[in-house]
């Protein structure tokens, strides 16, 4: 059933829409940007003006997983025919890709940065969702004592900006052994995340009833098992949400993951950059390890859109 | 067989006490109504039963054995929320369901016990629905399906159909007790609404300001309430309750109400029976239904006018001055047409009540 609207309101949803549009136009040309680039050949990667209709390669992917060099001279006929199509699309390009004494193909840096990213931003989320669940959970439904001060405390930890505790941090951690470790980088971003996963689901747990508990509590259950049972299903969406935003904060973070690791432990956003400097640079490649690097975070929120949106009908309490 | 007691039970919220030295004992079968204002602790005193608040004196029993160190789940007691908190994720079906996966019963057992529960409440075609799916009145059918299927020792219901809307509660009111008499469970029921005390209760329990009140059934409490609170909470439309005074007249009593020019005529027993309290302060309680109105003067009516008539359909209310004060009759519908009528009013002794308004406490005088 359509409201009436006046034709005042027709033009008005109309600008907006252009608005809508044109302000989404702005944000997504950045990603178009990296997103074609990935694809494009070398020599078309940096033209004025920039070149739109190319024939997409998928050489930038094969470089970015290799090590590569430059041919002094072109391959061979039988060398070209005997290559995967991969590494032929690498010749194409003027390049041959490394391999050891044995043959085995060299890796570059990046899947090993790609893996350490996502080691640490997931564990780091599940600790600071986890942790925080449990503490929005103890904080809204029991007494603490000093509940305003610690709640005020937890969230002081975000009133810096967490630069600024950089060169401490990095000489403590060199102090313990734990700079460029995975364990190092999982407690800084759960230390990061706590504080904001504490109070956006202590928003949530407000939100959810306590007689939901209460009825599970005299059904003859206990508090934990009313926890896991009743509270977590309803806290879902919430979950959902406050893992969204701690999976992003931490997969993005770059400042701490330049400072404390250098290869063991190194997160891609400090990697990608880096790769710029080493001769010159091969747009096309770094395009492509940012695309790579961009999905994860999209895939993730796709998942969980419908939590973030907050649709689930909410309960079957009557105030 | 279940009994609850309660002796000396106390509660404080911070330095408020919100239930001052309560002694009841509710006995097996019987259905028990707290009534009271919002406020009075009818509802803590219900959620220390359950478990669900902890008390700071007294003991609560059920069965004889103190309880009030139990957790909620170890008191096999059964309790349906005003709110009914029905878990949202899960079906009708797991809802009543849940608090038998608290014990050890077997999947066909539980089936079982969950489809003769809904039968019995007439929802087993809701069983696969989700509670937001429900209507007000089968959120509620399934609230107290997950409160009986337990066979719990008691039931305790928090304004179970204070959320509904006026004709479904009156509904749901007839099948509570329907229920109750066929399952036949201590039942414990809070409610600020006298009406569905009233109508529901073996005996009802009154609280004002965290303090029992008085214990009887709904006649008692009606017919004979203890002070001045009981008195005007109970009923509707409310007892009228004005300060008098009682003079002695030759073969019979005069109470004068307020600053009335003359006074109703009583029985002379009235004075012996006041004891003393004649000329102390003391109000006189009658409900609308004990005055008598008539439209010709006779023995002992005294002439008033009629200000405000209220038609309640079946009967009407109207406002009749008495002095300064106002005095409520109920009359056939339609016997007084309008305000600035002339009528003549006594009261019937035997509905009168006599209260001592310092102390509040009724001084039991029947004629």
């Amino acid at each position: 059933m359509a409201a009436v609207r006046t034709s005042s309101e027709i033009t008005f949803n109309r600008v907006a829409i252009v608005a809508v549009l044109l302000v989404t136009i702005i944000f997504l040309a950045p990603i178009y940007w990296i997103a074609s680039t990935a694809f494009k050949p070398r020599n078309l990667a940096t033209t004025i003006p920039p070149t739109v209709v190319f024939q997409p390669e998928i050489s930038p992917f094969v470089k970015l997983f290799t090590k590569r060099s430059q041919l002094r001279s072109p391959p061979s006929p039988e060398e070209y025919a005997a290559a995967p199509w991969w590494e032929r699309v690498v010749f194409n390009g003027g390049e041959k890709i490394v391999r050891d004494g044995k043959g085995q193909v060299q890796w570059s840096g990046y899947p090993s940065r790609f893996m350490n990213s996502l080691i640490v931003a997931i564990t780091s989320t599940v600790l600071a969702v986890g942790m925080g669940t449990f503490t929005a959970y103890g904080f809204s439904r029991f007494k603490v004592k000093g509940e305003a001060d610690l709640l005020f405390f937890i969230l002081s930890t975000r009133m810096l900006p967490p630069v600024v505790v950089a060169i401490p941090m990095f000489l403590m951690y060199r102090a313990v052994g734990l700079n460029d470790s995975h364990v190092g980088l999982i407690i800084l971003y759960t230390a990061f995340n706590l504080s904001f996963s504490v109070w956006l689901m202590k928003g949530f747990m407000d939100e959810i009833p306590k007689e939901y508990e209460e009825a599970a509590l005299v059904d003859g259950y206990t508090r934990m098992e009313a926890f896991f049972k009743i509270v977590l299903p309803e806290a879902a969406t919430g979950i959902a949400a406050t893992a969204v935003f701690c999976f992003i904060t931490a997969w993005n973070e770059y400042a701490f993951a330049l400072i404390m690791t250098s290869r063991r432990a190194q997160t891609a956003p400090p990697f990608i950059p880096s790769q710029v400097g080493a001769g010159l640079p091969d747009w096309t490649v770094i395009a492509a390890g940012t695309f790579l690097f961009l999905l994860p975070v999209a895939i993730f929120t796709f998942l969980l859109r419908n939590h973030l949106l907050r649709g689930m009908s909410f309960g079957a309490i009557r105030k | 067989m279940t009994q609850i007691e309660l002796r000396g039970v106390q509660k404080y919220f911070g330095a408020v006490q919100v239930i001052k030295d309560l002694n009841l004992k509710i006995d097996d079968n019987e259905f028990i109504v707290l009534l009271g204002q919002s406020g009075c602790g009818k509802t803590t005193t219900l959620r220390a039963i359950a478990g669900l608040e902890t008390i700071d004196g007294g003991d609560i029993l059920i069965d004889g054995k103190p309880v009030q160190h139990l957790k909620a789940a170890d008191r096999d007691i059964a309790m349906v929320f005003q709110s009914f908190s029905l878990y949202p994720h899960m079906s009708v079906y797991e809802n009543i369901a849940f608090p038998l996966r608290a014990t050890r019963k077997s999947k066909a057992e539980i089936d079982s016990e969950v489809r003769s529960v809904a039968k019995t409440l007439q929802i087993s075609d809701l069983l696969a629905k989700k509670p937001s799916a429900l209507s007000g009145g089968d959120m509620q059918r399934v609230a107290i399906g997950r409160a009986l299927v337990r066979r719990p020792k008691a039931m305790l219901m928090d304004e179970p159909i204070g959320a509904l809307d006026a004709k479904l509660r009156e509904e749901m009111r007839a099948e509570i007790k329907r229920l109750h008499i066929k399952q036949g469970s201590t039942s414990i029921y809070v409610t600020h609404d006298q009406i569905e005390a009233m109508s529901l209760a073996d005996r009802i329990v009154i609280m004002h300001e965290g303090v029992l009140q008085q214990v009887g059934s709904p006649d008692e409490v009606y017919s004979h309430p203890a002070n001045l609170f009981v008195a005007q909470f109970v009923g509707s439309p409310v007892m009228n309750v004005a300060d008098a005074s009682v003079t002695e007249k030759p073969s019979l009593a005069s109470v004068t109400v307020g600053d009335a020019a003359a006074g109703f005529e009583f029985p002379r027993a009235l004075l012996s029976k006041l004891n003393g309290h004649a000329g102390s302060q003391l109000a006189l309680g009658i409900r609308p239904e004990g005055v008598l109105v008539r439209r010709e003067a006779a023995e002992g009516f005294l002439p008033v006018e009629t200000q405000i008539v209220e038609p309640l359909g079946s009967f009407d209310i109207v406002d009749l001055k008495v002095g300064s004060k106002m005095l409520r009759a109920r009359t056939k519908s339609g016997f007084i047409s309008g305000p600035g009528e002339r009528v003549f009013v006594r009261i019937d002794p035997s509905q009168a009540h006599f209260f001592d308004t310092a102390s509040g406490k009724s001084l039991g005088v029947r004629l």
